[in-house]
């Protein structure tokens, strides 16, 4: 247990100045992240060196840090599914052009923990630091970790984080085993479109979790688990029914969810059924059209849920169903990659 | 030389994506590394890199770029007399 | 007081056998791994050594039972082998059924088909069975489908500290009570795509690598797959056929100094070692045997010596590097080197550090040389330390078959 005392977000939405009145419209193939503000965070010799990746990832977390006023964190924890794809596409490229001649930087920003490493270095941060890639498990085991270091007394704060970029290569790739959709598509009505295949994103989310609640502590953190599917299917009513009782809760304590849907008609359904089945009564929100999805995209849900508790207010552009006027209390933000990567996160106002 | 020493510039700007600078911000005798431009061991490998793509030089042992690369102009003078032989 | 966590599955493959009895007798015979590249087909064929696993995919795919047709990369073919080894060797698939959980590392996932794929995936119009395999995640996947673990998995990737980072959250799992058993390890194949890298970054040695050497000049790669099975006391005393050892202490720290460099003084590396010898709640001097980290560069290797003898100082235990029989399995070195050391306990003896010949004038001790057999060895340290300056170190405790 413990509390989100700072967030940073990267995201394809202006979201510097709390949640926009209107959110922006895109067209595309993969929801692109607004570029990120890094010179304030990193100087300019480091900074040449640096990936796209690893300057969204600075930025997010020095975001963070700032919004919990903490300076030093005892833990960094990212956690990222795909890591550097422009890097890794440079290097296949170069390597396939029958070039043995590698050069040495896209190499080394290739690897998946060169962002927690980087973040370390811009910190001197000789505490903690680790790096999961996992599908849509990534940031879950990276957040997972972080609480775990707080519960064993090893950290007062600790920074986790969830982090993917996109590419046209990768995506176009990708497409064709079915993972996005085939053409263009809006942000906006995007739950209108039922065609197979999600609006592609990226995006980066850290938070400091802190042992104790602070000035500017957003939520409480009651849980997190993952299920996995062998194939997909939706999470069982006992298996939610589990998670909530072994944190002293029922389903009828959920007031408001937070929802990943992303626009697969194939898998969509999963979080109908979810919403309909145990929680009929709660306010249901969703994120992806200010993400989109990738395997981190549950950091964002995260960052809403929280920012929804914090401010006592849902915005409109988020609803789906229910009273957008009536603050939560407790948030269930549920996320599922394709049936088979499942996660809940638990949160309490405070 | 001196056309040499300022395609270097430039080929060096780019191959260290050294954003901010221009080709006029580098004094061709002063030291790269340390000081100067602050370059460091990863930079170090990525001229070995260039001196091998567009010059065709190669060099084995990072630790013989310590006098090759002190400045611009000891990378146009090796680049001058290797490119000879 | 902490719940004990004891080791009761090994499992490896690599440059020096097939399993954990083939390396026993290769560290006994003081027999290495490395040779010339045989079976990657790389331009550095015939310039660089490197330590393979003595057979061809088709023959690994006969000894997992995998069918050839199927998407599996060489990386989850090392991991089921190693996993399954250690699987069995703890009895998992008789015992009573408990919350058991996979922790992988990798880095290069299912590169090495990725690598041959690549144009295909970019061009063709039809599904290509091997786009799907291309991420770290999928040999923790295929290894936990193999093996019949539903409940929680995921895949730590931290460069060369990554499988020793896995066996460390492996055990916090179990501390903290999430899990009652961990299969922890790691796996990593050669591929074009790292050999190349690291030949960009200049610290591959022509020849088998000198760990601890005045002469070093690099590193040695290597593969292979290496998984242990740790288990909550409770979980252990049930039904566990045998005790081999007890994790007894870990530590993680974060040089935060540069991206490919340890710094002069081994910041890094002497605070996760003072962090073990802290969990463990042992004195320095406790310590029999260092398994270093040992690479074989010049920054690692002096790095690592500085922060040996300021941690230890007047009492620096017997050091070696096993890197010289096994290469630098990078993400499934922390594992292969955690076996090595849990060998060490099992059969009293300590490991060469081969190749070694002249001492680095910086360091006040050289490595072991030849084999020493018949010594106590109580307490061994493993050391893994990663690009980016992650560094790690575990500490294994013998114990008495309880």
């Amino acid at each position: 247990m413990a509390y989100i005392n700072g967030i940073g977000v990267i995201s394809s939405q202006d979201l510097s100045r709390g949640f926009p009145e209107t959110l922006q419209e895109y067209r595309v193939d993969f929801l692109p992240c607004l570029p990120p503000d890094y010179k304030r965070f990193i100087n300019p010799i480091a900074a040449r060196r640096m990936s796209r990746l690893i300057r969204m990832g600075i930025t997010s977390a020095r975001l963070a840090l700032a919004d919990a006023g903490v300076e030093m964190p005892e833990a960094i924890i990212t956690g990222t599914g795909l890591g550097s794809v422009e890097e890794t596409e440079k290097l296949l490229m170069d390597m396939d052009s029958g070039n043995t001649l590698l050069n040495p930087t896209p190499f080394i920003q290739s690897t998946y923990n060169t962002i927690s490493s980087q973040i370390a270095i811009n910190l001197k941060c000789h505490h903690y630091n680790s790096t999961y890639v996992h599908r849509s498990f990534s940031f879950e085991s990276a957040f997972m970790d972080a609480l775990m270091q707080i519960g064993e007394g090893m950290a007062d704060n600790a920074l986790a984080g969830g982090i993917d970029e996109m590419t046209m290569m990768h995506l176009d790739i990708m497409r064709k085993v079915g993972h996005w959709k085939q053409a263009p598509a809006s942000n906006i009505t995007l739950l209108q479109d039922s065609t197979p295949g999600a609006l592609a994103g990226e995006g980066a989310a850290f938070f400091v979790l802190g042992k104790e609640p602070s000035a500017s502590t957003y939520c409480k953190v009651e849980g997190i688990d993952m299920f996995h599917r062998d194939s997909p299917e939706g999470l069982g009513e006992q298996e939610i029914r589990s998670f909530l009782q072994s944190r002293g809760y029922r389903p009828d304590d959920i007031d408001l969810l937070v929802l990943g849907y992303n626009g697969d008609s194939c898998f969509d359904g999963i979080y109908d059924r979810f919403a309909g089945d145990l929680f009929s009564s709660a306010t249901t929100t969703w994120f992806k059209h200010l993400s989109g999805e990738y395997y981190t995209a549950s950091a964002m849900g995260l960052w809403l849920g929280a920012f929804m508790l914090k401010n006592g207010r849902i915005p409109s552009a988020v609803l789906l169903r229910g009273d957008a006027a009536t603050p939560a209390h407790r948030v269930l933000v549920y996320n599922q990659y394709r049936g088979e990567y499942h996660s809940l996160f638990l949160l309490s106002a405070i | 030389m001196e056309e040499l020493i300022s395609k270097l510039k430039q080929e060096v700007i780019q191959q260290l994506n050294l954003e901010d600078i221009k080709p006029e911000d580098i004094d061709s005798d002063s030291p790269l590394f340390g000081e100067g431009l602050g370059l460091d061991s990863i930079d170090a490998l990525e001229l070995i890199v260039l001196l091998e793509k567009n010059y065709g030089l190669k060099i084995e042992d990072p630790k013989d770029g310590k006098k090759i690369f002190h400045s611009i102009r000891t990378m146009a003078e090796y680049i001058t007399e290797h490119k000879k032989s | 007081m902490p719940v004990r966590v004891f080791v009761t599955g090994l499992g490896i493959i690599s440059g020096i056998g097939k399993d954990l009895n083939e390396h026993v007798t290769s560290l006994y015979h003081s027999r290495p791994g490395i040779s010339d590249i045989r079976f990657l087909d790389t331009h550095l064929k015939g310039e660089i050594p490197v330590s393979e696993v003595k057979c061809s995919d088709e023959e690994l795919f006969g000894m997992t039972g995998v069918s050839s047709h199927e998407a599996y990369s060489r990386n989850s073919l090392l991991g089921i082998i190693a996993a399954r080894e250690a699987w069995d060797h703890a009895k998992l698939g008789t015992r009573k059924k408990r919350r058991t959980g996979l922790i992988s590392a990798t880095t290069v996932g299912g590169m090495d088909q990725c690598e041959k794929y690549y144009q295909e995936f970019l061009k063709g119009d039809s599904y290509n069975d091997f786009i799907e395999i291309y991420d770290c995640a999928d040999s923790t996947e295929k290894i936990a489908r193999q093996l019949g673990i539903t409940g929680f998995r995921t895949t730590i990737s931290t460069a060369c500290s990554s499988a020793a980072n896995a066996i460390l959250f492996g055990a916090r799992l179990i501390r903290d009570g999430y899990l009652d058993r961990v299969v922890a390890g790691g796996t990593e194949s050669l591929t074009i795509f790292h050999m190349n890298g690291f030949n960009a970054l200049k610290i591959l040695d022509k020849q088998p690598c000198r760990p601890f050497d005045a002469n070093r000049s690099g590193i040695t790669l290597g593969e292979g797959a290496a998984y242990i099975i740790i288990e909550s006391e409770e979980a252990a005393r049930e039904d566990a056929p045998e005790f081999i050892a007890e994790l007894a202490g870990y530590g993680n720290a974060c040089e935060a100094f540069h991206q490919t460099a340890s710094s002069p003084d081994g910041q890094g590396a002497w605070l996760a070692m003072k962090k073990a010898l802290e969990t463990a709640g042992i004195e320095p001097g406790q310590i029999d045997y260092i398994n270093a980290h040992g690479t074989g560069t010049d920054n690692n290797d002096l790095s690592e010596g500085i922060a040996i003898q300021r941690l230890f100082g007047e009492h620096i235990p017997p050091v070696s590097s096993t890197k010289p029989f096994t290469g630098h399995t990078t993400s499934a070195a922390g594992s292969t080197e955690a076996i090595l050391s849990i060998l060490s306990l099992k059969h009293q003896m300590i490991w060469p550090n081969l190749n070694f010949r002249d001492p680095m004038p910086e360091l006040s001790f050289t490595p072991v040389k030849e084999l020493i057999t018949d010594v106590p060895v109580n307490y061994v340290m493993s050391n893994s330390f990663g690009f980016g300056g992650n560094d790690t170190s575990l500490i294994f405790k013998k114990v008495k078959q309880e």
